[in-house]
């Protein structure tokens, strides 16, 4: 049982994939212009990473190692699928605001990262432990940089005013408030891990 | 020819991939460490991404939308890009070895570079034709050679610099790159 | 279980398998999906023409009519009342954004009065061009476009001696937008024009 708890927390804090492992840049980059768009970034990524780390632990001794890659993606590749058309279907405005970003949850490199570390050598339950802590771990790491890029350049949070529109730094907002503000995230994330 | 004019000044600097669309920013952080690795990241993209936009319009022009199939694009396009990548390899191993030995160490990389799959969908969303869609793909590749070649420059220098020990690597690097998409915002409202 | 060694057979055998099984999850997936997808896409047009056009209780879909306006195409989704047309919907678009393509659904009513609009789709500068969908509508100075027509409002911004006030540090964006209405309402006249002439000619 501790185990498991200790898969689970790895993935969120000590394995974070973009405070430690700086994995996934694009989405977390591309996608985190409000707190909003970021969770659901997060989420629909998670969602990808929990099915697709429990299928290729199903399959794992099916596969044989010379073309387990092509495998992995093929796998990797349909829930991306699955998830598109499930918000194409249902979740229309999700579709607006995240755009291109969906179909390329497939070349997140955490999920292949996942797939191949993790996936290819664990039991069902870990793995989807595994996935479900990664997802979780992303999922917070997009909101704490979506949060601080919409409070810092629309002086809102979730959407609820915290100061007036105009005082805002709308840098934050654009491109190069996304680099900056993820520089300085992370650079706070090594500070409190080296005194801690 | 207007808008082919226009295709590659736009690719290159007013949206420029890596800094106002964020697509290949993996390569650009791990293989910006030296101008030279840098400049060898940046062809072996240019050659991947102009041949798999070429097969990705084909497919779905030709196979994709007659047979209504639009809904299996994004497996399609993953797999002719990692069958790509590896015939790459192969080819270039056993025609060109010199290039091989240059750009090889690359080319594993490139499977899960988002800006190949990121171009390849990006036409189809344009509805470019063939010709443009050849030129949108080398221009977009040639300004994130473009990114890479400065930005490996400004890393060379930084690594010659005292910087705090919290801020070393990565989050300096993305300091950096922020101020450079300020610089490439500059271009953004040009009309041609 | 073993784990399968890595001969040609075996390998040809597990891709195959696992291709077959992602392509039935998809197809399956597809055919779930399909109908929602459908419903969705007619839905928001719907909802986009029902929401800037007076009350009707006809089919503006139905009645859609298409035009030229210098080289873009506007569509016209007349409104009518007990057969009375009582305005419309144009929805129509422009590559002259800041950032590239602008299309708007511009609701009038009879006379040609700006009732309403919505922004079906843009890509301006995040926190400035986007502001549109807010910012003319705003009764504040001369910022709102509805309830005015622009037969006797210049829909220009007034920086270029126009009568509506454009959105702070979003020119280029102002002018686009002001573009598609003005076109918006020439397609609006065209479509009334030759209503009124099948009428006559009756």
């Amino acid at each position: 049982m501790k185990d498991y708890w200790k898969i689970l927390y790895n993935g969120i804090v000590p394995g974070n994939p973009v405070f430690v492992l700086l994995l996934g840049m694009c989405a977390t980059l591309g996608t985190t212009s409000s707190a909003y768009n970021g969770m659901m970034m997060g989420i629909a990524t998670a969602a990808v990473l929990v099915c697709s780390n429990v299928a290729i632990s199903l399959i794992k001794n099916l596969v044989p190692d010379k073309v387990r890659i092509p495998a992995f993606i093929v796998v990797i590749a349909s829930f991306v699928t699955v998830l598109q058309l499930a918000v194409n279907a249902w979740l229309p405005a999700l579709n607006a605001s995240l755009g291109i970003f969906i179909p390329l949850i497939v070349v997140n490199c955490i999920l292949l990262g996942r797939a191949e570390a993790f996936a290819s050598k664990n039991g069902v339950i870990p793995s989807l432990l595994d996935g479900l802590g990664t997802g979780l771990g992303f999922t917070f790491a997009l909101i704490l940089l979506g949060g601080t890029r919409e409070i810092l350049g629309t002086g809102k949070i979730f959407g609820a005013t915290i100061f007036p529109e105009d005082y805002g730094m709308l840098l934050f907002v654009l491109a190069p408030g996304a680099f900056i503000a993820l520089g300085y995230l992370i650079a706070i994330v090594n500070k409190i891990r080296k005194t801690v | 020819m207007l808008t082919y004019i226009s295709i590659i000044i736009t690719a290159i600097f007013i949206n420029n991939i890596v800094f106002s669309q964020f697509l290949g920013i993996c390569p650009f952080l791990g293989v910006s460490k030296k101008i030279s690795s840098a400049l060898g990241m940046g062809a072996a993209v240019t050659f991947v991404i102009t041949l798999a936009t070429t097969v990705a319009w084909l497919l779905q022009t030709y196979v994709l939308n007659p047979l209504g199939l639009q809904f299996l694009q994004t497996i399609v396009f993953i797999l002719v890009i990692a069958f790509l990548v590896q015939l790459l390899e192969i080819v270039m191993k056993k025609t060109v070895p010199a290039l091989y030995q240059a750009l090889g160490v690359f080319l594993p990389l490139i499977t899960t570079n988002c800006a190949v799959l990121g171009v390849a969908i990006l036409v189809i969303q344009k509805e470019f034709n063939l010709m443009e869609s050849i030129t949108y793909g080398v221009s977009t590749s040639l300004g994130f050679t473009l990114a890479l070649w400065i930005f490996a420059g400004i890393r060379e220098q930084l690594s010659l610099t005292a910087i705090p020990r919290a801020m070393k690597g990565v989050p300096i690097a993305l300091i950096c790159a922020g101020i450079l998409a300020m610089a490439f915002m500059g271009f953004s409202g040009i009309k041609i | 279980m073993k784990k399968l060694t890595s001969t040609l057979p075996n390998m040809l055998i597990s891709l195959g398998t696992v291709t077959i099984l992602a392509g039935a999850l998809l197809g399956w997936m597809y055919t779930l999906t399909k109908e929602p997808i459908a419903r969705q896409m007619q839905e928001q047009q719907e909802k986009a023409i029902s929401d800037v056009t007076p009350a009707f209780d006809n089919n503006p879909e139905a009645e859609k009519w298409t035009t030229e306006i210098k080289g873009s195409t506007f569509t016209v989704y007349p409104a009518r009342k007990n057969g009375i047309l009582v305005g419309a919907a144009v929805k129509g678009s422009t590559m002259e954004g800041f950032a590239g393509e602008i299309t708007l659904m511009c609701g009038f009513t009879a006379d040609g009065t700006v009732k309403d609009y919505r922004v079906l789709q843009q890509a301006e500068t995040p926190g400035l061009g986007t502001k549109m969908e807010t910012w003319f509508r705003d009764p504040t100075a001369a910022r709102s476009v509805l309830e005015k027509n622009p037969a006797t409002t210049d829909f220009h911004v007034s920086k270029d001696g126009g009568a509506i006030d454009g959105i702070t540090a979003a020119t280029i964006s102002s002018r686009a937008f002001l573009k598609v209405m003005r076109r918006a309402f020439d397609a609006y006249k065209e479509y009334q024009n030759k209503i009124d002439t099948q009428k006559e000619a009756k």
